[in-house]
């Protein structure tokens, strides 16, 4: 099979793509929502824990963790596409990570907001300076960074692999600041997070943790491609096909 | 190729000593913000002695990261930057060089003002000591690091606010582990030499790679 894998490295061509492809992720977004909120709320125990037990309030779960993984999962991301964006010279590949970057944002603040909310009733504190708080505390400093970074340039060629280049950097330090706040001294290592452990995890949480996850990926694509096509348009604003798509759009 | 970097190091050297407010207005300014702390928060002993090495680190990162506008700015404005990157030699060898002036200017004037700082905040003789090493070490990491950001934040407007968003969070292992070796030869002296070579890992590996993503960088911002 002769597949060209650079047709959708083209804006126009991803342009249409994108535009077939967010109706089927915003529904999908839907359905897994749906899924995972009825599953997590009625197909799930009522308490967690046995001599100190977490009531009600530990279905903050489904959000929490869920955001989490996706603020840490789209960094990455962004980080692949600011590279392939570096090494081959698309185009695209930097409207992509400059698109990814407020979704990243949005759910590393919702990690550390459903977080606090969590911590307060189950560790009797909003915030404290647990290694995890920490590290996606600097990581939401991170994708601000890059935002900042990128908006503060006008020149768009330098603001995208200048941005670009500091995504990559940053990801370089993610470990080394994790593992430093993580144990500079085993005596202080008070951890309030538990290990994380999926596999001890009751059946039908996992279920609905999962399946938020999911929801919150495909939600990740919907708002990723509807601001990618914004940002294609605003960019090429003066080439032929955009003209020619909006005499199209004016004459309907 | 090491004459190249001499050439780079002699001549920011000389710049720098003909006009050495610059030089010392960094200086001045950890030492004023070290001062802050004990008016602000409190001036018993006991509490100084736990805030001292946090406080001492902190300002050492906002002096570092005050100069760090200054690497680049003058030789960008006047157009040596272009011609540097136009020479035969290697970018990044010929950063290395900017930074270890850098360094030297900026950083090593720091871990020299630290006894003194120190004796403000009532810190024990080892506590000094160790303070200075970890210094020695540490802030050439900031001048490293902070070269990526100075280079990637040049020529533009609020430069200086938008480094320090940049630059502050990737500052944070030094931050931890020179405070965490200070805090800890308090209690016992040997345990300090964990907190130490990890330090001189981190100056390693900064040393190899910030020069190279600093190169990189003015690449991106020159063109």
């Amino acid at each position: 099979m002769n597949v060209n894998w650079f047709k959708f490295a083209s804006p126009p061509a991803f342009y249409s793509l994108a535009g077939r492809l967010i109706p089927i992720f915003w529904g999908l977004t839907l359905t897994l929502l749906v899924i995972g909120l009825y599953w997590g709320f009625f197909q799930t125990t009522d308490q967690l824990g046995g001599s100190n037990p977490q009531k009600e309030y530990y279905r903050i779960i489904f959000i929490h963790v869920s955001s989490a993984w996706m603020s840490m999962w789209l960094y990455f991301v962004m980080v692949v596409w600011a590279a392939i964006g570096l090494v081959f010279n698309t185009r695209l590949s930097f409207m992509m990570a400059k698109a990814i970057a407020p979704t990243g944002a949005v759910f590393t603040f919702l990690a550390l907001w459903t977080g606090a909310f969590w911590g307060r009733p189950s560790w009797g504190t909003y915030w404290d300076w647990d290694p995890r708080l920490t590290s996606e505390l600097v990581l939401f400093f991170m994708y601000i960074g890059y935002i900042a970074l990128h908006s503060a340039i006008d020149d768009i060629r330098r603001a995208d692999r200048a941005s670009a280049l500091l995504a990559i950097v940053g990801l370089v330090m993610v470990p080394v600041i994790f593992w430093s706040i993580n144990c500079p001294d085993p005596n202080q290592c008070a951890a309030l997070h538990q290990r994380s452990n999926l596999t001890k995890i009751d059946g039908n949480i996992l279920f609905a943790m999962l399946t938020m996850s999911l929801a919150f990926w495909m939600y990740s694509f919907a708002a990723t491609f509807m601001r990618l096509r914004s940002l294609i348009l605003t960019r090429e604003a003066e080439s032929i096909w955009v003209r020619e798509l909006l005499t199209q759009r004016g004459e309907q | 190729m090491l004459r190249s970097f001499w050439c780079i190091l002699t001549r920011d050297l000389t710049l720098a000593l003909r006009r050495r407010t610059d030089v010392l207005t960094t200086l001045f300014f950890f030492v004023i913000v070290v001062s802050l702390f004990p008016l602000g928060v409190s001036t018993e002993q006991q509490i100084l002695r736990i805030l001292g090495p946090g406080v001492v680190w902190v300002a050492a990162l906002l002096a570092s990261m005050l100069a760090l506008e200054r690497l680049f700015a003058a030789d960008y404005d006047d157009g040596t930057l272009e011609q540097l990157l136009l020479t035969g030699q290697p970018l990044a060898l010929l950063v290395l060089g900017k930074i270890t002036a850098h360094w030297l200017l900026t950083g090593l004037p720091l871990v020299l003002i630290a006894p003194l700082v120190g004796m403000q905040y009532h810190l024990t003789d080892t506590a000094i000591g160790v303070m200075m090493i970890a210094l020695l070490i540490g802030t050439p990491i900031l001048s490293l690091i902070g070269a990526i950001g100075a280079a990637l934040t040049l020529g533009l407007r609020g430069g200086g606010i938008l480094l320090s968003l940049l630059i502050l969070p990737l500052y944070i292992p030094v931050l931890i582990y020179g405070a965490g070796a200070i805090e800890v030869s308090v209690i016992d002296l040997s345990n300090t030499q964990p907190y130490l070579t990890l330090l001189g890992a981190f100056l390693l590996v900064a040393l190899i790679f910030a020069p190279v993503a600093a190169a990189a960088a003015l690449r991106i911002s020159i063109e």
